[in-house]
């Protein structure tokens, strides 16, 4: 398209390497908060900008990723100002309404450039992620190192190895599993595992050496089939460490995983795997947080629910989901805080399983509260181990009502802003990467969160990790107080639980961002006021000893106390902050 | 094979760590096993053995002691020497954890061979419970178990709870009648500042002159004179009125419709309450009442332009028995005595705490204020605030609103001379309110329910405030210990009258405490909890431009004048007036008008998108998800939801320990300078690392690194309805055969 390069630039208007302008039009704007501005909007290959002709009013900077459906409203001839244009809904909890002049199909071109940019995949063209041409200093594909990240944990060891996986088309390339088994024995598990997802080991205690294990349900099927293979290999995990028991942790709700069995699936019966406890953690399937988040947007936009606001946010229930699945993995991250390695499976291991096991090695593991630990643990738990991003986000796709979408990594992102709002102290990034990490969740600008499980194609794309590195500073939370080899329970009760009002509400002017906040800026006023100190006395006793120094009648007793004391002092400081 | 529900619930015991250093316990182990009494207070009865049951996992179980009743509380003395008595780093001089003041009683329950009635004073049976669990009107909850006790003990231990806890009495029953004849008329010791205590013309004179007003003082009631003669004992001795009012006014009803002089905005216009007027119905009084509420509101007017706004609250705002019948509803729900109960409560709590409409009803106090801010700031109009009794809604609103827009209120001792002014003086019926004497009828939480709207202000605008939530949990916990002259008296009437009587049969001049001698509950360390790390205090270069700038005081806020200031003349007002006398009024409290929503918002977002300025206007969102529940007072005692390690005490701690940090580094800068030793103090550094404070610190205990996590025992089986969605898979696919596998989509 070379008729961007002949547009007159737009003063406010970024663009991105590789983005391209594709139309401009006056338009207008139905703002919930403002109404109706008069504008233009700017389409690239990449975004949806808005630019309105009062300069005081707000710009609209919307990436077409996050747009799920696009509406004409009106017709022709409908009655009514600005009754005629297109509705825009979104994936990130906002809808844009946009009114055009009635005459002359003037919306036909901007539905139809719309249509073609936002949904590339229905049209059999590439998602921006492939035509981006950002450069970063450090490539982010590079973050995660999968024998890396074990060998940290201490692994391989004596009972458990690495091996390449070959039995799991959704699994990542490098599986650890017991030394026990013979890669025969696992073969033969995947044959009982759905799609094979096998049991594999994802975290170890440093010190306990339980584990946690996911997996996919077993194919029990009506018949109640058993494996003996299977049934064998759970039992070499649970003699790993010397556990008499292995916990089981089946993330669905008792009567789902019961229902599971008409279609093949199932949970481990007790007769079948004697020294297991199985404990269902009633955490619904992806179709009830899928309505429970439609359910909120309904309360929170355009206009937050005044008059019964509590009542309507419980019957969302997003917050009472959010609540199982924290519950869910304190229960995982206790167990093996106490010594037990658990399993951990809902039907197929991608979803609920992805959860609970990310959440409680955030508990566990203090590696994962730093920046950098976070970013491993998603590419981990979440990337490499085949959460269906592609398919729960809806990338490019015009099918809206696709039930194969879901945000549950919307809501595992909200049970981890829970429970840095729970410990504000323990995690070294702030609210603000949690955020960005979700707007990249669907700007379709990065390769990370596009497919459904790890793939060879996303090196042709650039990481959001790439990008998120090359700012830092800006992600780090200023109170982190490094505390390792320290479990974290938040606790998982309503009384605590609130809504992440600067996420989800975040479109309504009237929530206040303050930015920086308070609280984080008196502090670091007050460390600004200790470094300042700390230079006047470094410079006053330097001017001491050089006085002394020239002063040869001084002592030398005195001498060396008085140049020792600078180190002593900021030495003294450093490790009580 | 178990779920969930089978699962949890099961406590081990964690071991315990204490804030002190290890070597302090044990010391003082000495068995005594009598409470340290106060002076004036005395043994009624006590019962022994006695257990006091706890489901804190901390204590497994029960301990065995002691149950005393005296004047002053019910006391249960432990006979093994508990370490938490030992290492609580804030604790009450008055009172301590198994302590409960009379006063501080809520319920009582009587547990009869499993059923759990409520005991009422009328109710009084011979056949003594097996146990008693006390509610507190502190939150906390206590539960002892009489079965080990001699009969007779036991019966007589219940009998003498109920009777001094539960049953009316009369004023010179309250403890602090009893303990101010025995302690030593303490000299007052004043630091500056000082709090103005408005017993005095010196401190009326000096809040005029620093708010720069021009009322008129009255001197009229200086020796009660008008409090004795015309029935009407709300009155303070000294107040200030509208230069228009003449003295013979206060006469005509009873002192009512009187404007009394609250406060006065930078620009003149100020701030007045009074009493309505009686209701009547004949049409000659009402005439005659019309004329001269039209005269008061003409004088208000006068003040400052000619403008005047009257705010009806008794029309607009919730009744006193609608405030106690939520309030006794919300309670209820921290009130528990039961792991199970709590989480089961916990999945409708949203919608329970919304039925309750006590969060709603904080929303529509501090709506009000906006709104009358909004008058004063905006349009800078006199406002007079009318109340049935004049001495309720009235203190909540013109206190609220002063709040909002002087910032001296916002430090501890203007925030203590502004309650002191308001409502202690101001004439609130602390004494019926507080339900002191045990007659239920007139009782309603008010002043608590200004401190909720305060402490919304304050978790809103955390720099802002100089005192700290601890400070106003601490505060909201003094009303029920009687102790205090602040909040015993029905007025400053009968204050000044029952101290005379007392002073006369004593025979040497009494003096009840105030609450504001802190010293008197807490030592110097534990009264640093009480104020606000977070806050700064305005720097002086701030100070003296402003008094350079004169006459733009910083507390004024330039909004965007678009539209030309309304003025509320007086005539306008005549319409709203004729309504207010009519005798009927229409609760419309239910729902806050439309316009005056609309109008409040503009306001509330034209201030919001000024840069914020902590020494100027401050006010509150007003949003459902910004109007929040009190957790440090209401949770502080349930330890299910005690988050250790957590919460945002963990910030300001940061902040404070730098705080300190500074200041050592400042003296050490002073000392250099002056040429002193330059070593550096080794401070002790507690090593804090496996203790974990919890969420609701200063008020519960600390954990070590190691202990159990609340996990939800109850969960939704059935009560959360999905409808067909929760039946279906995630997938659609069938799982039959392992050769399908979904390919990879790139």
């Amino acid at each position: 398209c070379n008729s961007s390069l002949r547009m007159e630039p737009v003063p406010g208007l970024p663009l991105l390497p590789g983005e391209e302008r594709v139309i401009d039009k006056e338009i207008i704007y139905m703002c919930p908060f403002s109404g109706a501005l008069k504008g233009k909007v700017f389409i690239t290959n990449y975004r949806l900008f808005f630019k309105s002709t009062d300069m005081n009013k707000s710009v609209l900077d919307v990436p077409l990723g996050v747009i799920s459906r696009i509406e004409k409203v009106g017709g022709a001839t409908s009655r009514g100002e600005n009754s005629y244009g297109l509705d825009i809904t979104c994936k990130d909890m906002r809808n844009l309404r946009f009114a055009l002049k009635q005459e002359g199909h003037s919306r036909r071109d901007m539905f139809d450039i719309l249509f073609r940019y936002a949904f590339p995949l229905s049209s059999n063209q590439s998602l921006f992620a492939f035509l981006n041409q950002e450069k970063f200093e450090e490539n982010g594909w590079d973050i995660y190192d999968p024998v890396q990240e074990f060998s940290r944990q201490g692994l391989p060891n004596e009972k458990w190895r690495i091996t390449a996986n070959e039995l799991c088309e959704t699994y990542p390339s490098k599986l650890v599993v017991p030394c026990k088994a013979t890669d025969e024995d696992l073969r033969k598990v995947a044959a009982f595992r759905s799609r094979s997802r096998i049991p594999v080991l994802s975290w170890i205690h440093p010190e306990n050496q339980a584990v946690i294990v996911r997996c996919s349900q077993p194919l029990v099927g009506m018949s109640g089939k058993r494996s003996k293979d299977d049934e064998r290999y759970l039992e070499i995990i649970r003699e790993a460490n010397g556990t008499s028991r292995l916990t089981i942790f089946d993330a669905r709700p008792n009567v789902n995983a019961v229902a599971n069995k008409a279609t093949g699936g199932g949970y481990e019966g007790e007769d079948s795997y004697q020294n297991a406890d199985l404990v269902f953690l009633d955490i619904h399937n992806i179709h009830v947080m899928r309505e429970s988040l439609r359910k909120l947007k309904d309360i929170v936009y355009p206009n937050v629910e005044e008059s019964h606001w509590l009542s309507s946010l419980e019957s969302t229930h997003w917050l009472e989901h959010i609540k199982l699945v924290l519950a869910g993995a304190i229960q995982v991250a206790d167990k093996v805080w106490s010594g037990n390695s658990v399993l951990v499976h809902c039907s197929d291991g991608w979803d609920r399983t992805a959860q609970l096991t990310s959440l409680a090695m955030l508990m566990l593991d203090g590696y994962y509260r730093t920046l950098r630990g976070f970013l491993v643990l998603v590419e981990k738990e979440w990337l490499s181990f085949g959460h269906k991003f592609a398919s729960r986000i809806g990338h490019g796709d015009k099918n809206h009502a696709d039930a194969d979408r879901s945000p549950i990594f919307v809501q595992f992102i909200d049970c981890v802003w829970q429970m840095t709002k729970q410990f504000p102290t323990a995690f070294e990034f702030n609210e603000r990467l949690l955020m960005v990490i979700l707007d990249h969740l669907y700007s379709c600008r990065f390769g990370t969160f596009l497919f459904n499980c790890d793939s060879e194609v996303k090196t042709k794309t650039v990481s959001l990790w790439s990008f998120i590195n090359s700012d830092q500073a800006s992600y780090i939370n200023p109170f982190y107080a490094v505390e390792n080899g320290c479990v974290l329970y938040p606790v998982a009760s309503m009384r605590h639980l609130e809504l992440w009002v600067t996420y989800y509400i975040r479109w309504n002017p009237r929530v206040r961002h303050q930015h920086p906040n308070p609280m984080e800026q008196r502090y670091s006023e007050l460390l600004a006021l200790k470094a300042q100190y700390l230079k006047k006395l470094e410079e006053l006793q330097l001017s001491d000893t050089a006085v002394h120094l020239s002063n040869s009648s001084a002592p030398p007793t005195h001498l060396t106390n008085s140049s020792a004391s600078p180190t002593q002092l900021v030495t003294h400081l450093r490790t009580s902050m | 094979m178990f779920s969930l529900g089978s699962n949890g619930g099961k406590y081990t015991k964690p071991s315990f760590v204490s804030y002190v250093n290890p070597e302090q316990k044990g010391n003082d182990a000495l068995q005594e096993k009598n409470p340290v009494f106060l002076p004036g207070e005395v043994v009624f009865c006590s019962a022994s053995p006695v257990l006091k049951c706890t489901h804190d996992d901390l204590l497994e179980g029960s301990i065995m002691g002691t149950l005393f009743c005296t004047n002053f509380r019910i006391s249960f003395v432990s006979d093994q020497v508990l370490l938490e008595d030992v290492v609580q780093p804030f604790r009450n001089r008055l009172y301590g954890e198994n302590d409960i003041p009379l006063t501080c009683v809520d319920q009582i329950y009587g547990d009869y061979d499993e059923k759990r009635k409520l005991i009422t004073n009328t109710q009084m049976k011979n056949k003594h419970p097996n146990g008693i669990i006390v509610h507190c009107k502190d939150l906390r909850v206590f539960q002892f178990s009489l079965k080990l006790a001699k009969e007779e003990a036991a019966k007589k231990i219940f009998q003498g709870i109920v009777r001094h806890s539960l049953e009316p009495k009369s004023l010179r029953c309250i403890f602090a009648f009893s303990y101010c004849e025995n302690i030593a008329g303490a000299p007052e010791t004043q630091n500056k500042p000082r709090t103005l205590m408005f017993e005095n013309i010196v401190d009326w004179m000096e809040e005029m002159k620093r708010t720069k007003g021009n009322c008129k003082l009255l001197e009229i009631n200086k020796d009660f004179t008008i409090s004795q003669k015309v029935l009407f004992d709300r009155l303070p001795q000294f107040f200030f009125i509208p230069t228009n009012v003449l003295e013979k006014d206060l006469a005509a009803y009873q002192g009512k419709g009187v404007p009394i002089w609250c406060w006065s905005h930078h620009s003149g216009c100020a701030l007045f309450k009074t009493a309505s007027l009686p209701l009547v119905q004949e049409e000659s009084f009402l005439r005659a009442q019309k004329l001269y509420m039209e005269r008061m509101l003409n004088a208000v007017a006068h003040n400052y332009l000619y403008a005047v706004k009257a705010v009806d609250l008794s029309e607009t705002l919730p009744s006193i028995q609608d405030i106690q019948q939520s309030y006794s509803r919300f309670k209820q729900n921290f009130l528990i005595d039961n792991i199970g109960e709590f989480w089961i409560s916990d999945m409708k709590w949203f919608s329970t705490l919304e039925t309750t409409r006590w969060l709603s009803i904080i929303r529509q106090c501090l709506h009000k204020a906006v709104e009358v801010v909004e008058y004063l700031e905006k349009e800078n109009t006199n406002i007079l605030l009318i109340e049935d009794g004049g001495t309720d809604l009235s203190c909540v609103i013109s206190s609220l609103v002063q709040l909002m827009l002087d910032p001296h209120y916002r430090t501890l001792t203007g925030f203590q001379s502004l309650v002191q002014k308001e409502w202690v003086v101001g004439g609130h019926n602390f004494l019926e309110r507080c339900n002191h004497l045990n007659n239920k009828d007139k009782e309603s939480p008010v002043f608590l329910l200004f401190l909720e709207c305060v402490w919304q202000l304050l978790q809103q605008h955390s720099l802002a405030f100089q005192f700290s939530e601890t400070y106003l949990t601490v505060l909201s916990d003094s009303i029920s210990v009687a102790i205090f002259s602040t909040f015993i008296f029905s007025s400053p009437y009968q204050r000044v009258s029952s101290m005379k009587t007392e002073s006369q049969t004593h025979g040497s001049l009494l003096n009840i405490p105030s609450v504001w001698d802190w010293s008197l509950q807490f030592d110097c360390k534990s009264q640093e909890f009480l104020f606000n790390p977070l806050y700064r205090e305005k720097s002086k270069q701030e100070k003296t431009r402003n008094k350079n700038q004169r006459p733009k005081p910083i507390r004024q806020l330039s909004l965007p004048n678009a539209t030309p200031p309304k003025k509320y003349f007086f005539k306008e007002e005549t319409e709203s007036l004729r309504k207010m006398l009519r005798g009927t009024r229409i609760s419309r409290w239910m729902h806050l008008s439309d316009s005056a929503q609309a109008s409040v918002w503009e306001f509330y977002n034209a201030w919001q998108q000024k840069p914020l300025d902590y020494h100027g206007l401050l006010l509150p969102d007003l949003d459902g998800p910004a109007i929040r529940l009190w957790m440090q007072r209401y949770l502080r005692w349930i330890p299910e939801v005690q988050i250790f390690g957590g919460g945002d005490i963990t910030l300001v701690n940061k902040i404070t320990s730098l705080s300190q940090e500074l200041e050592e580094l400042r003296m050490e800068l002073e000392q250099q300078v002056r040429q002193a030793d330059p070593r550096c103090k080794s401070t002790e550094t507690v090593n804090k690392s496996t203790i974990r404070m919890s969420c609701f610190f200063p008020f519960a205990s600390c954990r070590s690194g190691s202990f159990k996590p609340a996990i939800p025992t109850s969960h939704c089986d059935g009560e959360m309805d999905m409808g067909h969605l929760a039946e279906r898979e995630d997938e659609d696919t069938e799982l039959t055969d392992n050769s399908v596998i979904r390919g990879c989509a790139d």
